[in-house]
C-alpha cells in the first residue's frame, strides 16, 4: 500500500496515546531507566521520552525474547506430556519510538527465522506488534545508517512513521501498512491532512562512512587476511555486541527443570563466545577470538546477503556504544573496504 | 503443535543396546501412531535426540530408512545429555526432532560399486547408508567395508560385524589399532589409512563414503586419492555443534555453507570449496 501522509500535531501524541490504551493496546516505549533509555511498557504518556538518539538494547526482545520458553513438559503417571506456547498468551503490543534502524532490524531478523523452516513462534510474536517508528533528528558519531542502505528517515519496517518537523514542531505521519491505518482509525481525529512537506530537511545527516557492497565484495576474498586478527586484538568476546544488536538471532536451546516438569527455552548465544561452537570432543572449528570476530563481519555482510539477500547490520552503532574494550564496526568496516589484500 | 517447528516427536525407547565401552544404541519408536505413518527420512540425515529436562544432542538416525516403524541412534557418553541418555531405561521417553540435513544419494549410486570406510564411533552414520544400500543389494555392484576401532571392544555393532562377514555379498575388513587387538583377534592390525592403502580398492565405478575421526579423516583422503579416487567420488559427513538443525542458531556454518541444511553430507571436492573452519 502506498504511504498515506497525514500531520499530527506535537500535543496529540499524548491523545493518541490515550486512544490506543482505550483499545486495550500494551504499548512499550523508550523510558528513561537507571541513567539508561529502554523499551518500557508504559502505561502513561508521560513515562516516553523523545529525548534520546537510540534505546540501549534494540527492540528485537519484542518478537525475540532475550529468554523464551518455547515447550514445557510433565512427567506424570500416564507418562509425557510436552505443550507448545499458545498464541493467545501473546498481547498486541504497540512499540512507540522505534528508530528507522530498529524498524528495518525487524525484517533482517525476519529474513533468518523465515528461510526454510518458518519459525512460527517469532511470527506469532511478530503478528501481534504494530511498530510506530520516529525518524531521527539527531545523531552521534557511532551512527552509520546511511552506510548499509538505510537512512535517518526510512520507512522500512515501520506501519507508522512520525517524523517531526522541527524542534517542538509537529508530526508528519507516514502510514505505510493495514496495522498502521488500523492504529489511525482508534484516533482518526487527530490525524489531519498533510499539506505537502519535505521530511528530509528535518532530518539528521548522517555521512556516509563506506559502501556496503563493496565490503561484501572484499570479504570475498578476505578470510584468510591478517586484518582479522589485529582487529580482533582488544575482543574480549563478551558477547555484549551480539546481545545489543538489533539482528544478531544466534541462540542457545537449554532445559529447565523443576522436579518431575520443566520447560525448553531459547537464549541469546553469541558467536563470541568461545564455548558456542567447541565440539563435545574439545575440538573447536572457532579456536580463537579472531576467527570469531571474522564470523561476526562475515556473516553479517557476507554470509547474509548471500544466503538470505539482506545484510545483517542496519547501522545503529549499538555494539560500538556498548563495547567495553571500544572496538568500533565502522572504523573495522571501513578499514576492511580499504584494505589492498 | 506443528507450527512449532521446536516441538520434539515422542518415542518410547524399545531397545537398548550395548555397543562398546559408553556407547549404546537405542531403537526409538513414535508414541504417536500417527507421528510414525507420516515420518519419512533417507540415508545421512540427523536429528535432536532430547532427555527432557537435560536438553537436546545431535546425531544421525543410525537405522536405515528402508526399516519401516522405527529409528536408531547410537550414541558415545561424553556430555550432559549423552550421560542422561545412558541413564535412560527401556520404555524411558525421550524427544525425538528431526530429520534434517541433506543426504547421501544413493540414488545416483545405482551400478555403482561402494566402499564404506568408517573409524570408531563414525559408524553409526555410515550403518544407515550400508544398511539402505544392502537391502536394496541389487542396485550396486561390489560393496566393500574397512572398519577400524582403537582397540578390539571399541568396535560398535558387533554382531553387525559378524552378520557382515558371513554375507557373501559384503566384503568387510576390520582393523584395530596397534595394540588395541585381543588375543583372539582375527582382523587387521593397523590404522585406517594403512588398511586401506594395502587393501587397494579399485577406484574404478566406485564410491568411496568415509567417516571418522578427522585424523583418520586426513590421512584417508590422500589414500583414495592415490588409488584414483576423483573427489567428487567421495564423501563424508561433517559434524558441527549446533542447537537447532535447521539453520538458524547460527553455529555450525563453515563460511556460508550450513552444516545442518547444506550437510552433514559433502564430498571432498564440495570440502575443498570450504574455508578451513571445520
Amino acid at each position: 500500500m502506498n504511504s498515506d501522509r497525514r500531520l499530527i500535531r506535537k500535543d496529540s501524541l499524548e491523545k493518541l496515546f490515550k486512544a490506543l490504551k482505550q483499545n486495550n493496546k500494551t504499548i512499550i516505549g523508550p523510558a528513561l531507566q537507571n541513567g539508561k533509555i529502554s523499551y518500557k511498557i508504559s502505561n502513561n504518556y508521560s513515562e516516553i521520552t523523545s529525548d534520546y538518539i537510540q534505546t540501549t538494547q534494540s527492540s528485537k526482545e519484542i518478537a525475540f525474547p532475550r529468554t523464551e520458553k518455547i515447550l514445557a513438559y510433565s512427567k506424570n503417571a500416564e507418562g509425557m506430556s510436552v505443550k507448545g506456547i499458545d498464541i493467545k498468551d501473546i498481547p498486541e503490543i504497540v512499540l512507540w519510538g522505534v528508530r528507522p534502524c530498529d524498524a528495518i532490524g525487524i525484517g533482517e531478523l525476519s529474513a533468518i527465522f523465515n528461510w526454510d523452516y518458518k519459525d512460527e513462534i517469532f511470527n506469532n510474536r511478530l503478528s501481534k506488534v504494530t511498530v510506530l517508528g520516529f525518524s531521527c533528528s539527531k545523531a552521534d558519531e557511532y551512527c552509520f545508517c546511511t552506510s548499509v542502505g538505510g537512512n535517518p528517515g526510512n520507512t522500512e519496517g515501520s506501519d507508522i512513521l512520525f517524523t517531526q518537523l522541527g524542534e517542538n514542531g509537529d508530526y508528519l505521519a507516514e502510514i505505510l501498512t493495514e496495522k498502521g491505518s488500523l492504529i489511525v482509525s482508534m484516533a482518526e481525529a487527530l490525524f489531519e491532512r498533510a499539506g505537502k512537506v519535505e521530511k528530509e530537511k528535518f532530518l539528521v545527516d548522517v555521512p556516509v562512512r563506506f559502501n556496503h557492497e563493496d565490503v561484501r565484495n572484499k570479504l570475498t576474498t578476505f578470510f584468510e587476511s591478517g586484518e582479522w586478527v589485529q582487529q580482533s586484538l582488544k575482543c574480549l568476546g563478551c558477547g555484549a555486541c551480539a546481545y545489543v544488536c538489533p539482528t544478531c538471532a544466534c541462540f542457545d536451546i537449554q532445559d529447565e527443570a523443576h522436579g518431575k516438569s520443566g520447560s525448553r527455552v531459547r537464549c541469546w548465544d553469541s558467536c563470541g563466545f568461545s564455548l558456542f561452537t567447541l565440539h563435545t570432543s574439545g575440538h573447536n572449528p572457532r579456536e580463537v577470538q579472531s576467527q570469531r570476530w571474522r564470523q561476526r563481519i562475515m556473516h553479517k555482510f557476507s554470509y547474509m546477503p548471500d544466503r538470505l539477500s539482506v545484510f545483517g547490520c542496519t547501522g545503529c552503532g549499538r555494539c560500538s556504544r556498548a563495547c567495553p574494550a571500544d572496538m568500533n564496526i565502522l572504523e573495522h568496516l571501513i578499514s576492511i573496504q580499504e584494505a589492498t589484500v | 503443535m506443528t507450527d512449532n517447528i521446536y516441538m520434539p516427536y515422542l518415542m518410547k525407547v524399545e531397545r537398548i543396546t550395548w555397543e562398546a565401552p559408553g556407547v549404546k544404541t537405542f531403537m526409538l519408536r513414535f508414541l504417536n501412531e500417527e507421528d510414525q505413518d507420516k515420518f519419512n527420512f533417507k540415508a545421512g540425515q540427523f536429528g535432536e535426540y532430547s532427555v527432557y529436562g537435560v536438553g537436546e544432542s545431535t546425531f544421525c538416525i543410525a537405522s536405515s530408512p528402508t526399516r519401516k516403524g522405527y529409528i536408531e541412534c547410537t550414541f558415545r557418553q561424553t556430555g550432559k545429555v549423552t550421560n542422561a541418555l545412558a541413564g535412560c531405561e527401556e520404555g524411558s521417553v525421550l524427544g525425538f526432532r528431526g530429520p534434517y540435513g541433506n543426504i547421501f544419494p544413493i540414488d545416483e549410486w545405482k551400478g555403482k560399486n561402494l566402499l564404506f570406510i568408517a573409524g570408531g564411533i563414525a559408524l553409526p552414520p555410515m550403518r544407515c547408508v550400508i544398511w539402505n544400500a544392502l537391502d536394496l543389494r541389487e542396485n550396486f555392484k561390489d560393496i566393500t567395508i574397512i572398519y577400524g576401532a582403537r582397540s578390539t571392544k571399541d568396535l560398535v555393532y558387533k554382531h553387525e560385524l559378524k552378520d557382515w562377514e558371513l554375507r557373501k555379498d559384503v566384503k568387510l575388513i576390520t582393523t584395530v589399532d596397534p595394540g588395541g587387538e585381543s588375543p583372539d583377534w582375527k582382523g587387521e592390525i593397523g590404522f585406517v589409512p594403512t588398511i586401506v592403502e594395502k587393501i587397494a580398492p579399485s577406484s574404478v565405478n566406485t564410491i568411496a563414503i568415509v567417516c571418522g575421526p578427522p585424523v583418520m579423516i586426513k590421512y584417508t583422503f590422500p589414500v583414495l586419492a592415490k588409488l584414483g579416487f576423483s573427489d567428487g567420488n567421495i564423501f563424508t559427513t561433517l559434524e558441527n555443534r549446533m542447537k537447532c538443525g535447521f539453520g538458524k542458531c547460527g553455529r555450525c556454518n563453515v563460511g556460508k555453507v550450513y552444516v545442518c541444511k547444506d550437510g552433514p553430507v559433502f564430498t571432498l571436492k564440495q570440502l575443498k570449496e570450504l574455508p578451513d573452519e571445520y
